[in-house]
């Protein structure tokens, strides 16, 4: 088996930079103490419209609407602030970022905070103008979706048809402007036979980077996990294929991969840790350690309308309520890797058995693993089921009571 | 073919004249004390060695002429030095982040 799945040290999800900030040693003033304790990441998901409408989208079920998004002035004073902070990264996300007419300011302000910025764009709707535009103002970096390979099963997928030659044309752009490229490949059984491909579309695009980003099953994908959970067998061969290909394309092609911890023995270390290293804040400046945090509903989020964000950061009950390991309960709370994976994700442990301090089931100590293994194992043998496409009408009807049981524990 | 495209894997010798692409972002981290390296996806702490390296890698300079500038700098064997750099760049070519 796969020396990736076994230990799952792989874990970077999609916008998790790769080093938490804990241990780095500030120097003497005080701005530093507290950049030493700041995120080095944030994801800022700028709105939640889109043009797509994929069923794994990372999205909440519940959609912002247009008319509470932060304003332009209100996003770009959290750009300076980020900067001001010690945040390094930021990503422009939604949704689609492109939606928000005024991109271009967002850019320039984290431009100017200092942060490097990157786009992570469906870029169906991207023109090669305010590509070049945005190129001027600082932008660092794009990382463009292929929902498949196959132009038709995308189109399906993302539920937009004419996506492909559009995310192509963009593809090219980003690369002639001397841009760096990411291709992100969301995988899922509906697709995964198709991961060697994407490499090879990722090559001939010039892309620095690839995402074979197996799908998280949170929000809109948790209730479309049986159209999209491939069998134990899939998931094997992708990872090792993957792995052929590192070793083949070094120094050419950097392959980022996250694997589907439902077939995992040890839980992904999420987001580097609760509060440690990443933050996101929401279209309408809801700040999450996490995109998935409001799934644990007693939590009460900040807003950077009302409390400064390093304020948020240090203080907020939202940051502080699983930071460090002193919440934990066992099996985590005398665990030896309880520093290195702390006890997984608390979104998962909250979906699957109705509270975010256990356990995450994915670790194989968990009670709870072996229900939710044959879970995955019995979904993705059936044939798959149809779409709940993303949009504002299937989430009005997923947020009626759902008749979704969380797990009993094994005895 | 943009200046971003990757042509093959880099084998770094005494003549490759190494350069950070233009998407790396070699700064200095006030708050933390410290340079980082900004990447795609990725922030790498190079040491202070590592970081005197990198400033001389303007694509004019070839390895052996960086070798020898620090050997002067930090009046060391140029041999040690050399060994030392080819290492790092080598390193850092593998995943992306010297082209030369």
């Amino acid at each position: 088996m796969s020396e990736e799945l076994r230990t799952n040290g792989h874990c970077q999800t999609v916008s998790v930079d790769d080093e938490p900030t804990a241990g780095v040693v500030g120097s003497e003033s005080a701005t530093a103490a507290l950049c030493a304790r700041a995120p080095v990441g944030l994801l800022a998901e700028l709105t939640h419209r889109c043009p797509l409408q994929c069923s794994y989208c990372s999205n909440p079920i519940e959609l912002e609407r247009v008319n509470n998004e932060l304003t332009t002035e209100e996003w770009c004073s959290v750009m300076t602030q980020a900067g001001e902070m010690g945040i390094l990264q930021v990503h422009l996300s939604g949704g689609e970022p492109t939606a928000r007419k005024d991109l271009e300011a967002i850019v320039s302000a984290a431009s100017e905070a200092g942060l490097y910025s990157n786009l992570i764009t469906a870029a169906v709707t991207l023109k090669y103008d305010r590509l070049e535009d945005l190129k001027k103002r600082g932008l660092d970096h794009v990382q463009i979706s292929f929902q498949d390979v196959d132009a038709a099963n995308a189109e399906r997928i993302g539920g937009y048809p004419g996506a492909t030659q559009k995310k192509l044309d963009v593809a090219r752009w980003v690369t002639e402007m001397g841009l760096p490229l990411t291709i992100n490949a969301p995988i899922h059984r509906q697709n995964i036979h198709n991961v060697g491909r994407y490499i090879d579309l990722a090559m001939e695009l010039g892309a620095q980077r690839l995402e074979i980003a197996h799908v998280q099953y949170y929000g809109w994908a948790f209730l479309n996990r049986a159209a999209l959970i491939p069998t134990y067998e899939q998931t094997i061969q992708s990872i090792d294929l993957v792995e052929n290909a590192r070793e083949r394309l070094k120094g050419v092609l950097t392959i980022d991969m996250v694997v589907p911890d439902y077939y995992a023995k040890r839980p992904k270390p999420c987001m580097g840790g609760w509060g440690k290293g990443f933050m996101n804040i929401t279209p309408a400046g809801k700040v999450l350690p996490c995109h998935a945090a409001e799934t644990i509903k007693h939590l009460k989020f900040d807003n950077v309308r009302e409390r400064p964000l390093l304020d948020i950061w240090l203080n907020s009950d939202a940051f502080n309520a699983f930071r460090g390991t002193d919440w934990m309960k066992e099996p985590c709370r005398s665990c030896a890797f309880r520093e290195i994976d702390f006890g997984g994700c608390r979104c998962q442990a909250m979906a699957m058995t109705g509270d975010p301090r256990n356990t995450d089931p994915a670790c194989a100590l968990s009670p709870y693993h072996g229900e939710m293994v044959a879970l995955a194992k019995a979904e993705a043998a059936k044939p798959a089921t149809p779409f709940i496409y993303r949009n504002p009408r299937n989430a009005q009807a997923a947020l009626k009571p759902a008749d979704e049981r969380p797990l009993v524990p094994a005895e | 073919m943009g200046e971003t495209r990757s042509a093959g894997r880099l084998i770094v010798d005494q003549q490759t004249r190494p350069y950070l692409p233009p998407y790396l972002k070699l700064r200095h981290d006030a708050g933390r004390d410290r340079w980082v390296l900004l990447a795609p996806e990725r922030i790498l702490s190079p040491d202070q060695t590592a970081v005197a390296v990198l400033q001389l890698c303007d694509g004019k300079r070839t390895v052996e002429e960086i070798a020898a500038l620090l050997a002067k700098e930090y009046s060391a064997p140029v041999e040690v030095i050399k060994t030392d750099v080819l290492d790092l760049l080598q390193g850092l070519a593998d995943k992306g982040y010297i082209k030369g």
